[in-house]
This record gives C-alpha cells, structure tokens and sequence, in this order.
C-alpha cells in the first residue's frame, strides 16, 4: 500500500456515503446540526452550491444564498458530522466549476438556467461528467 | 521514564472528533525498534536502552555498526537512539519495541531535523518587518535597521550583541515539538497520529519520546492516561 492509499484509509470510515450528486450550479439544503448547551437542534442552509474544492476527508463545499438582500456564503466540509443530510432542491446548468460570477450579479441576471429545459440533461438520467 | 521511540512521518490529514471538530494531524509510522544495546550502571556507569529503527543495505553501513547490530541478532540499522531508564532489566538485546509502548499516553515530544531553507534573511528567518517601502528608502526594504552598534551586553566597547537575529542559515536544524495530543493509534499498522505538524518532510526519520515534563493541566491528563 503506497503511504497516500495508507493515509487516505484512515478516514475512509468517516467519510459519508449517502451524499446525493451534487453538481456546481444546484440549489441544495445543508442540514446543520447545531449544538446549544445540552439541546441539538437541526438548521437548515438552503442556497446555490457555488464550488467544490478539495478530494476525500478535505473535500469542502461552499453554498451561498441571499438574506436580506445580501450574499451570505457559507463553507462546509463535506464529510462533516456536524451535518445530518444534503438534498438537492433544484438542478440548474452550470458552465464553469466555480460560479465566483454570481457575486457581482443582482436581481434576475442571479438566477441560473434550470437543467431540466436542456435537452442533455434529461431528468433522472446522469451528466456528463467533467 | 524517557521511552524514546524512533518512526517516519508519513504525511498529513484530518480527523473529526466525536463532537464533529475537525483536527489536523499528522500520520507518523512507530518503529518497529529494535533494542539494540542495554547500559547498565556496572559496565557503563548509568542506565540506559539503545535502539536501532529503519533497514540499511550493509554495503551503505560501516562494519563497526554491522557487528554492533549483530549482537542484538539483526540487521544493520540506519539510525540509532539511546534514552536513559531508572531500571534497564526491563530491557534485553534484540527486544522489540512497538507503538504500543507508547499507546497509552496522552501527550508525546516528537524531535526531528526541520526542513532546510538555507541562508535567509532577517524577514523570512525573524519575522522583522524591513524597512519603508518609499519616503526616501532606498535599496534597503528587506534589511534588518540598525543592529545597535554600540549597544553591548556589559556596556563596554562598539561590539554588536551577542545572539543578535541576523540573516543566516535557517531551519535544518534539530527542532524539539513539545507535548503533542496523540489523537489516535492504529497498532497493528503502526501507525500514530499526533495533531498538528511535525518537523522534517514526508519520509524524515523522528523521535517520538515521553515528555519529560508537560504543563499542570497536561500532566493531570497524561496521569489519567496512564492510570487508565
């Protein structure tokens, strides 16, 4: 086993593997799991997935969404036991990896073309992947 | 007391704890070490284990190194580490000692050659902040000012003080990291996992020792460790 196989089995239990295909471009919701004092609660973080940087145990994504009229990006790593689940609320076409534009966008020029009016992309069937 | 342990740092990764925290460590492979000569107070007037880590090929070894490792019945060893012991006749020739001899502590010193980055000057090496980058500076916005000329360690004679931080050689040097969590063992691989870095790049040889002495709280936790 070469040491970079030896050091990635080390977390292999850790990592999640009910994680759904999430692509740059989608809208999706972050369950956080928030711990007050003794009280865990659940929080959830819906807004556009922006980037995915990183491979394995470091692999982070970063989700932003707008709240009260203001970006608000937040980072997560991926395998984190800090989040309970991810869904997938809507698929849209993404032509770069990082969606950095969107900062300086405002208004309706925000929104991303949803993946399902593209005729490769058809629901259910997978992309092609990068 | 003073087990020292000879490993390799193999590289580095996370770890999340229980409550969800990610913690970086480092991936050190522990021994195994073989002992490789026992000093006893009658035949060399103090107490203490040598220890040999690490395969050599014979013909890059001296055969003075090959006949010492011989009598403890193995091969040539690349590196060689001797730790001092209150009593050595829990030690014997050719004995081989693993991770788990230092399993179950809490905290552990790891010492190691740091990476070498040559003849640095004083910002690199010392932090110093340079000079102005205009008003009137010229060619000199990377030096260290003035080295106080006259000032002395005694008040006598236009000498520049000793250990003053200078340009020079930096890192390449033995660097001792103190008290180090160990996060987790993996014995059958060997493997030991200490959080934050370690000196030395992938592949360094670096002696992972009991500390010698560790903070209150510290030493509160090492106790319960070995207690437990």
């Amino acid at each position: 086993m070469s040491t970079q196989q030896l050091i990635e089995s080390i977390n292999k239990s850790e990592l999640k593997t009910d994680i759904p295909r999430m692509d740059v471009g989608d809208t999706i919701n972050v369950h956080c799991r928030i711990i007050e004092g003794e009280k865990e609660r659940i929080q959830v973080f819906q807004g556009v997935l922006i980037s995915r940087r990183g491979r394995g145990i470091d692999e982070t994504i970063m989700v932003r969404r707008i709240v009260a009229d203001s970006g608000v990006e937040r980072v997560f790593p991926l395998h984190s036991p800090r989040i309970a689940k991810y869904e997938v609320v809507r698929r849209a076409d993404a032509r770069r990896a990082k969606l950095y534009f969107l900062r300086e966008r405002v208004g309706k020029s925000r929104r991303l073309r949803d993946r399902r009016r593209g005729m490769k992309h058809v629901a259910g069937q997978a992309t092609v992947q990068k | 007391m003073g087990l020292t342990l000879l490993g390799t740092k193999l590289g580095m990764t996370r770890v999340f704890t229980d409550e969800g925290i990610s913690v970086p460590v480092t991936v050190l492979r522990v021994g195994p070490c073989i002992v490789t000569q026992v000093k006893t107070e009658e035949t060399d007037g103090y107490n203490g284990v040598q220890i040999g880590f690490d395969d050599v090929k014979a013909r890059r070894s001296t055969m003075q190194l090959i006949g010492h490792d011989a009598k403890a019945g193995t091969s040539p060893k690349r590196r060689h580490v001797e730790f001092r012991v209150d009593d050595a006749s829990d030690y014997e020739l050719g004995q081989v000692l693993k991770v788990d001899a230092i399993a179950d502590l809490a905290f552990v010193d790891v010492r190691g050659v740091s990476k070498g980055k040559g003849f640095q000057g004083s910002m690199k090496r010392h932090n110093f902040r340079g000079l102005e980058a205009s008003h009137g500076v010229e060619r000199k916005h990377r030096s260290p000012g003035s080295i106080g000329g006259h000032a002395t360690n005694l008040g006598t004679g236009p000498k520049v003080k000793k250990g003053k931080k200078m340009a020079g050689q930096m890192g390449n040097k033995n660097i001792t990291v103190r008290s180090l969590d160990v996060i987790r063992v993996i014995a059958d691989e060997g493997l030991l996992l200490v959080k934050g870095p370690v000196p030395g790049p992938n592949k360094g040889i670096l002696e992972i020792k009991t500390p010698p002495r560790l903070y209150r709280p510290k030493a509160r936790k090492q106790k319960e460790a070995l207690g437990a």
